[in-house]
């Protein structure tokens, strides 16, 4: 019974949170933004105390449920170590706790955090991984699907679907996905709960919390024949049957041994286990050998290219826009300061995920490696939209109204008077100034002594607030004419 | 040109996929057509087209259904960077316009991004030449000088494939004023080279297309005394008769007027408005139909067209197998409209003004724009939707979130984002080459406005 609530709710959470990197529509974000928001790093980035007392108060009473229940990417282990189980029964075995190792992971995690090394941070942040390969990996099959079935609904004449760019936003933060899922899954494979039990360090820190919480697996030694049927189906490799122990720090409130025991054993219960006589240490046999297979896994996914746009036969050809050499990185309204934003985000790319614009996208600056930023070469950052905002979870994008945001400065426009196409063309433009949100751009004559000579926008740099709308719609490619510089710290206009 | 005719042949492979499909449908349409009893068959229609004569035109005996060049089919080509005409598909056209007694074909050197003459020529050469009129045109629009004039003229036999051209046309006279017309024809001693020409046999027709404004209508038709125009060919239709768009273009009615009291045979153009008045809002589609429930929408069109007794053909560009079948159904044979019927179009006609849709007949003149923008597949999406009610007034209207969602979503279906009207920088290189008059970069902004305020729900 208790398994079977854990597994349905479970994959409730699983489901709906790869739901959330894989819905550009935004819909399911209001309804469950939330569930993006409980996770525990995100939390404790945002300093959502209530989330992270919950969260102990949690683990203090049932174990690392969050492990079993909440984390995406310890529902992802399971389910592939379920379908590893299918092909071996009885494959775990009890193994001593890698302490040293996992105490280390923690330490330099938090080191790490502290040290403002973002990269490593993100990289082994569990939820951030897990959003990662979603987005980088499953995202693509989806959005292909979704584009299929809007094919066809335009040829019904119907506006169910509609058709989304996909592309490959960042080479880096693409292989770190494929890498983090080939290693998870090959770990998982194996070992069901290795990664949560060695490398997590999320899954370290609530293990030292579980040790001593309320309610927990407890073997009746009166009941047990020490058949061993529970250590040998327990992933997280925690039940040491012969000795009737079980390490609380790895065990993650699965329920599994809890079916398994014919004898009705174990029980999830607050009882203290009765202490224990002569807990004979027999030597585990080290030699018997596990027969894994060891199938290479080949991740099925081909590298999308970005897709170029059709060009029909009456229609000049269309540049590619390329990204210009801005001195300072642009990142979205409500990050409020680079600093902060950097130390807060764990580059799960929920944002970039939700970004209808197609603005946000991984980083490949080392020093913020996979945390997004903004660019403007295939849209821009329009005024209606706030969804980043309102989908963070660890706070490095607080929320904003879309009344604020009309008057965040994140950056300021650049003008390039060499690539302006008024003065290479010799045409009227203005299309810059016909489309900035907030009248900064006003065109003014490039040579007031010659009547009638080219217009060539003037900015007024107090009211600009970077929004790109002028460096994506400026006609000159492949490098615009006016340019977004990021800001450090935004401020109100 | 040894080249073009090569990437024709080159396309083949292509051709015969695409064209299975049309074909089938056709065939199909034409087939249910008959199990139905719609009322036409093949043989009726090859023995009743109507076709005219005129006393000034000698012998030439010419079906009311002329058949319009500017859209022939067209596929993508192989590296997917352009449209390429599919031959196969126009051979198939002609050879059953042919079959069917279509015996007039008009072109220019500019359609179909300049091949449509070739391609014309490649499928009526397999025919003997008595057996169809030729008509092309003197397209001098961005060079009018007398030796490019002249070399266009040379060309257009060659590209063609044959000795003599039935009927020339100065093209799009009207457009610009009556300085333009001189700079293109008479200051470069063009119009008395044309008038050799005819002559010495080699043109057998002389006259001119004409989108603009009325002074120069006049002056132009002032020269028939020492030009005598051979025909003109006009812009006609059940709303421009009496509706034309203003400021710039010309009722009909006056046009054909003119044209009577001389004597002087019309070839009409845009019968249909560019597709305009068969893809109509559906109130209008139920009002015609109530009246003529076995008839399309466009045969409304079509007929009215074809009425006046001065009109010598009515030009249709038929891309599709369908479209072709429809109007020869209409015209195999005419039933020239009533006064009845004249006053119920004038009243349909009355009701279509109301809909602010933007006069564009999807020609394509104002293309390539220089920054890539797709000029009409915007000004059709929008007038589409402005047909099926789905340009809200505010969002306080009652069906506003399906008809944002339909005009937004359609956009990108129609038009790609990098080719959409946000992008119109408003250097107006497009608005002289439209024959309709229309003040594109205008219309492109007004567009991109509503846009805007459809994304930004500020409407």
């Amino acid at each position: 019974m208790l398994r079977t609530i854990r597994l349905t709710v479970a994959l409730l959470f699983f489901i709906l949170i790869t739901l959330l990197f894989l819905d550009f529509t935004g819909t399911l974000h209001a309804w469950f933004g939330w569930m993006a928001k409980i996770q525990f790093l995100p939390a404790l980035l945002a300093l959502n105390v209530g989330i992270i007392v919950f969260l102990i108060l949690l683990t203090l009473l049932f174990g690392r449920i969050y492990c079993s229940v909440i984390c995406p990417l310890g529902v992802f282990q399971d389910v592939v170590s379920w379908v590893a189980g299918k092909r071996k029964k009885n494959r775990f075995r009890y193994s001593p706790s890698l302490t040293w190792l996992r105490y280390g992971m923690l330490g330099v995690f938090v080191i790490a955090c502290i040290t403002g090394i973002h990269f490593f941070v993100a990289l082994f942040a569990p939820y951030s991984a897990y959003g990662r390969i979603v987005s980088n990996l499953l995202a693509p099959i989806w959005q292909g699907g979704n584009n299929l079935l809007a094919y066809f609904a335009e040829r019904m004449d119907s506006y169910a679907f509609y058709e989304t760019d996909v592309w490959l936003r960042s080479i880096p933060t693409f292989l770190i996905a494929v890498i983090t899922l080939v290693v998870v899954v090959l770990l998982a494979w194996r070992g069901g709960r290795t990664y949560c039990n060695t490398i997590c360090p999320v899954g370290t820190l609530l293990g030292a919390l579980s040790k001593y919480s309320l309610f927990k697996p407890v073997i009746d030694t009166d009941k047990c024949n020490g058949c061993g049927a529970c250590a040998r189906n327990c992933k997280a490799s925690c039940i040491h049957f012969k000795a009737h122990k079980i390490d609380y720090s790895r065990c993650v409130a699965c329920m599994d041994c809890l079916n398994k025991c014919k004898q009705g054993a174990i029980s999830y219960t607050r009882r203290r286990p009765a202490t224990q006589t002569a807990a004979t240490d027999e030597p585990i046999n080290h030699d018997r050998r596990r027969f894994l297979t060891t199938t290479a896994i080949v991740a099925g996914t081909s590298v999308l290219q970005a897709q170029e746009k059709k060009v029909d036969g009456g229609l000049a050809a269309i540049e590619n826009k390329q990204i210009p050499d801005r001195t300072t990185s642009i990142i979205p309204p409500g990050a409020w300061d680079a600093g902060h934003f950097a130390q807060h985000c764990t580059a799960c790319q929920l944002c970039v995920s939700v970004c209808p614009n197609e603005v946000l996208r991984p980083s490949t600056d080392f020093i913020k490696l996979m945390q997004p930023e903004m660019s403007y070469e295939r849209g821009y950052c329009r005024p209606e939209c706030t969804k980043c905002t309102e989908v963070c979870p660890t706070g490095a994008i607080r929320p904003i109204t879309v009344a604020e945001k009309s008057s965040v400065q994140i950056g300021h426009a650049v003008w390039i008077k060499d690539n302006c196409i008024p003065l290479t063309d010799g045409v009227n433009c203005g299309n810059c100034a016909r489309h900035c949100p907030t009248g900064a751009i006003t065109m003014v004559s490039s040579n007031s002594e010659v009547t009638g000579s080219p217009t060539i926008p003037a900015i007024n740099i107090e009211r600009c607030i970077g929004c790109g709308a002028c460096e994506n719609l400026c006609p000159a490619r492949p490098f615009s004419a006016i340019y977004v510089e990021g800001h450090k710290r935004h401020r109100t206009v | 040109m040894e080249e073009k005719k090569n990437s024709i042949n080159r396309r083949d492979f292509l051709k015969i996929l695409g064209i299975a499909g049309a074909t089938t449908t056709g065939l199909a349409s034409c087939r249910n057509g008959a199990q139905t009893s719609s009322g036409f068959s093949e043989e009726k229609e090859t023995e009743q087209m109507t076709y005219r004569t005129f006393p000034s035109l000698g012998e030439d005996k010419i079906s009311i259904l002329g058949y319009g060049c500017m859209r022939w089919p067209t596929v993508l080509s192989k590296d997917g960077k352009g449209d390429l005409i599919d031959q196969e598909a126009v051979n198939e056209l002609v050879d059953y316009a042919m079959a069917h007694g279509v015996n007039y074909f008009d072109t220019s050197p500019v359609y179909v991004q300049g091949w449509s003459e070739k391609s014309t020529g490649i499928a009526l050469k397999r025919y003997p030449r008595n057996r169809y009129y030729l008509a092309t045109k003197l397209s001098n629009f961005r060079n009018w000088t007398r030796e490019n004039s002249i070399a266009m003229y040379e060309q257009s036999f060659k590209d063609l494939q044959t000795d003599y051209i039935d009927y020339y046309l100065l093209h799009s006279v009207g457009n610009g004023g009556i300085k333009m017309f001189n700079d293109r024809y008479v200051n470069n001693g063009i119009l008395d080279f044309l008038l050799k020409e005819r002559e010495a046999g080699r043109i057998r027709r002389l006259g001119f297309s004409f989108h603009g404004t009325v002074d120069v209508f006049d002056q132009i038709l002032a020269m028939h005394e020492r030009v005598h125009w051979d025909f003109v060919q006009i812009q006609l239709n059940y709303v421009d008769w009496r509706h034309a768009s203003k400021p710039k273009n010309v009722n009909a009615e006056y046009l054909y007027k003119e044209l009577e009291k001389r004597n002087i045979p019309a070839i009409i153009m845009e019968p249909l408005l560019g597709g305009r008045l068969s893809n109509v809002p559906q109130h209008i589609v139920e009002r015609l139909k109530q009246r003529e429930p076995k008839n399309s929408v466009a045969s409304w069109a079509f007929r009215f067209a074809g009425t006046p007794k001065q009109v010598l053909t009515v030009l249709s560009g038929m891309t599709y197998m369908e479209h072709l079948q429809d109007n020869l159904h209409t015209y195999s044979p005419l039933k020239p409209l009533t006064d009845d019927e004249l006053e119920f179009l004038e009243e349909t006609a009355k009701l279509m003004i109301q809909y602010p849709t933007i006069p564009c007949n999807d020609c394509k003149y104002c293309m390539p724009c220089p920054y890539g923008i797709d000029i009409p597949a915007i000004l059709v999406h929008y007038n589409k939707c402005v047909n099926e009610g789905n340009v809200a007034e505010s969002s306080q209207a009652k069906n506003y979130q399906e008809a944002r969602r339909a005009f937004l979503i359609g956009y990108d279906r129609s038009v790609p984002k990098l080719r959409q009207a946000s992008h119109c920088i408003g250097c107006n290189q497009c608005s002289p080459h439209c024959p309709q008059s229309i003040d594109i970069p205008k219309a492109l902004h007004r567009i991109d406005d509503f846009v805007e305020k459809l994304k930004q729900g500020t409407l």
